[in-house]
């Protein structure tokens, strides 16, 4: 995984400087795995190498520019974004980096080189696959047995969730406690996925990344119908840790820290799919009537 | 739907994080496009009825997205950096983060060279 990310970042580096390197200087640097002095040391960030960034709008959408380069993918495409908030929002990403560029904080410039680059070399159905088969072990559709305040709290938390669902998609989703998980039937799928196929390829990889933080699509599409705030919805994708915080205290940097992380993820994948998906939403409401 | 309190209030919120990021650069934060773009789409969409507005709320919620990114993401680096930013700890102040403190001997364990 180390040895990954090394090798991402170093990609990284050689296409920021050298552009014209193409696909030649890739292969030399997939080849050449840089060596660990120091198995548990993160990796250095990368010095803020730029001064000034600005937007332009290209052929095929909103481009960056750190001082006078074009900014590139991990692919060394040239990166280009359809929106102009989305444009704005990545450009914020990259001026407001300090001395050092930390790349795990840059959510949505992650998920736009996913989209540009596509580096799982998936299409659109395998895309609303791989979502939708997160309904099968949906988090709010596991229920525990005990303890009876837990129980509770689920069925109070989740269950307006769950029906609010069911009613705006015309489905039967349900809950379980049995470790099999609840019997969803072959409709409801059927029903999610030719809805997921109204959003375009951007959106998608916007709408599977969210899936896989919150490890629920019933919360998912709550937040992208607006239902839930990204709030409400990692917290009730977290509901079993928030109670067990309550009982056994708060752990500023294991409980906090993988809460404000989950929340950046969530909103940075929640803006981008509401970014991408702003012309398929219209279309969506004239459906509806 | 969901609630999201006054538009005011997020976009002080959202002034309140640009303001923070642009505080180690030495500019104004209102030099930026992020500024611009964000007081522009706001006085663009204030209505003035109380009407329930569909595009309004759409565009709130964005806007409330936005600023939980930003928020998040500044306590997230502030939790990272305090914990997890320098790499591993040594043994005194592993035992310290959970309230321990190493036996002190005297003239060493005699062991050392």
């Amino acid at each position: 995984m180390w040895r990954r990310c090394l090798c991402l970042r170093d990609r990284w580096r050689r296409l920021l400087n050298q552009p014209s390197g193409g696909p030649t200087a890739i292969v030399r640097t997939g080849a050449n795995i840089p060596s660990l002095s120091r198995a548990y040391a993160p990796p250095a960030e990368r010095k803020r190498f730029y001064q000034n960034v600005s937007i332009t709008q290209g052929e095929g959408g909103f481009e960056i520019n750190l001082d006078h380069r074009k900014l590139k993918t991990p692919q060394a495409k040239l990166f280009t974004v359809p929106s102009e908030a989305l444009a704005i929002a990545v450009a914020t990403e990259w001026d407001c980096q300090q001395d050092t560029i930390k790349f795990y904080t840059m959510h949505l410039t992650t998920l736009c080189n996913t989209s540009l680059d596509n580096p799982t070399q998936r299409n659109k159905d395998q895309l609303i696959r791989a979502a939708v088969k997160f309904l099968d072990t949906d988090t709010i559709c596991y229920r525990v047995e005990e303890p009876e305040t837990l129980v509770e709290l689920q069925k109070n938390e989740w269950d307006p969730i769950i029906t609010w669902a069911e009613k705006r998609y015309g489905v039967e989703i349900g809950s379980s406690t049995s470790i099999m998980g609840p019997n969803i039937p072959d409709r409801t799928r059927e029903v999610l996925v030719s809805h997921l196929a109204s959003y375009s390829m951007w959106a998608l990889q916007g709408i599977e990344f969210v899936v896989s933080q919150l490890k629920s699509m019933v919360l998912t599409l709550g937040l992208i119908d607006l239902r839930l705030t990204v709030e409400q919805a990692v917290l009730l994708s977290r509901l079993e840790e928030e109670y067990q915080i309550q009982k056994w205290g708060n752990v500023e940097w294991a409980h906090d820290y993988e809460l404000q992380e989950l929340r950046a993820r969530t909103a940075a994948g929640a803006l981008f799919v509401h970014l991408c998906s702003e012309s398929t939403t219209i279309r969506h409401k004239l459906l509806q009537d | 739907m969901a609630a999201l309190g006054s538009p005011a209030r997020t976009l002080r919120g959202l002034l309140r994080e640009l303001r923070y990021m642009n505080a180690a650069t030495g500019r104004s934060y209102r030099d930026t496009a992020a500024y611009r773009y964000l007081v522009k789409a706001f006085r663009a969409h204030r209505v003035t009825s109380e009407k329930l507005c569909r595009a309004q709320h759409e565009l709130h919620f964005q806007a409330a997205t936005y600023l939980c990114l930003l928020r998040s993401v500044r306590k997230h680096v502030a939790l990272h950096q305090e914990f997890h930013g320098k790499g591993e700890r040594s043994v005194e102040e592993s035992a310290g983060l959970v309230g321990l403190k190493l036996p002190q001997q005297p003239g060493g364990k005699g062991w050392e060279p």
